[in-house]
């Protein structure tokens, strides 16, 4: 089984659930570490449905929002979909002024997101 | 015409993101002892990464011998802030709008406007190393004693 250090992942029916352990993330000294560990779950775990929760999750920067386009590519590659939930308002803003929330399927709660997939 | 500062800093840094961060967190300590509201220490937070990340990243391409000057000043209203690192500069005319349809999906772009966005001023010296950033503090919210 591989290792998850910033990522809390569990299984619902054929999507991967994904939690951040840290709450203030995806800032300047793990963001390389985080990409890693969600580009593996396509690349080397072969996952295809992901939904990336963002609970509790504080804080997101540039460096986050580049990683999270890459995914966004392989996931599309890999023939899977990615969905995103539980975004904090002020985080979510960051994906308004960016225009990436129409990048992004963005779900207000896990249980929405399960379902649109 | 001076103002009060609550609190100076003025130091140079390795171009280590650790180093970064540990400025950042007592930027953003100073902030919270001072109860600045939450929305203006996230945007801080943001463009004050997004500035030494620059600086660290592509000003200094990481080179442990270039240092990063950071310098700050915190009034009861008012936040100035400048970073300024060793390398050539750039052209932030030349950044292009991440906006844009055909950039909407390029992983990169993003920070400037970021930072341009929450903070109330953004300007860069003319070599383009050194960008100057101010935020003027909130309106504090009168959701208290507001009945009628």
């Amino acid at each position: 089984m591989p290792e998850h250090r910033r990522l809390e992942v569990s299984e619902v029916s054929d999507v991967t659930v994904v939690r951040f352990t840290d709450r203030r993330i995806l800032d300047v000294t793990n963001i390389e570490e985080l990409g890693g560990e969600l580009f593996g779950l396509v690349e080397q775990e072969n996952r295809k449905n992901l939904l990336l929760n963002f609970a509790g999750v504080q804080f997101l920067s540039s460096a986050a929002l580049n990683k999270l386009i890459i995914l966004d590519r392989k996931v599309k590659r890999a023939g899977g979909k990615l969905k995103l939930s539980n975004l904090r308002p002020e985080i979510y803003e960051v994906f308004v002024i960016t225009r990436l929330h129409e990048v992004f399927d963005i779900r207000d709660d896990e249980k929405e997101a399960l379902e649109a997939f | 015409m001076s103002e009060d500062w609550i609190c100076t800093t003025d130091e140079k840094i390795s171009s280590d993101t650790g180093e970064a961060r540990r400025v950042l967190d007592e930027l953003l300590a100073s902030l919270g002892k001072n109860q600045w509201a939450e929305e203006d220490t996230f945007g801080i937070h943001l463009a004050v990464e997004e500035a030494l990340m620059n600086a660290i990243k592509h000003g200094n391409q990481r080179d442990p011998e270039k240092s990063v000057h950071v310098i700050y000043k915190l009034s009861a209203d008012r936040l100035h802030i400048s970073v300024e690192d060793e390398g050539q500069g750039f052209n932030p005319e030349e950044v292009p709008d991440p906006t844009l349809e055909e950039n909407l999906e390029l992983p990169s772009g993003r920070g400037l406007m970021l930072m341009r966005t929450f903070m109330s001023v953004v300007d860069f010296n003319e070599r383009g190393n050194r960008v100057i950033m101010e935020k003027q503090r909130s309106a504090p919210s009168s959701d208290s004693s507001e009945e009628s």
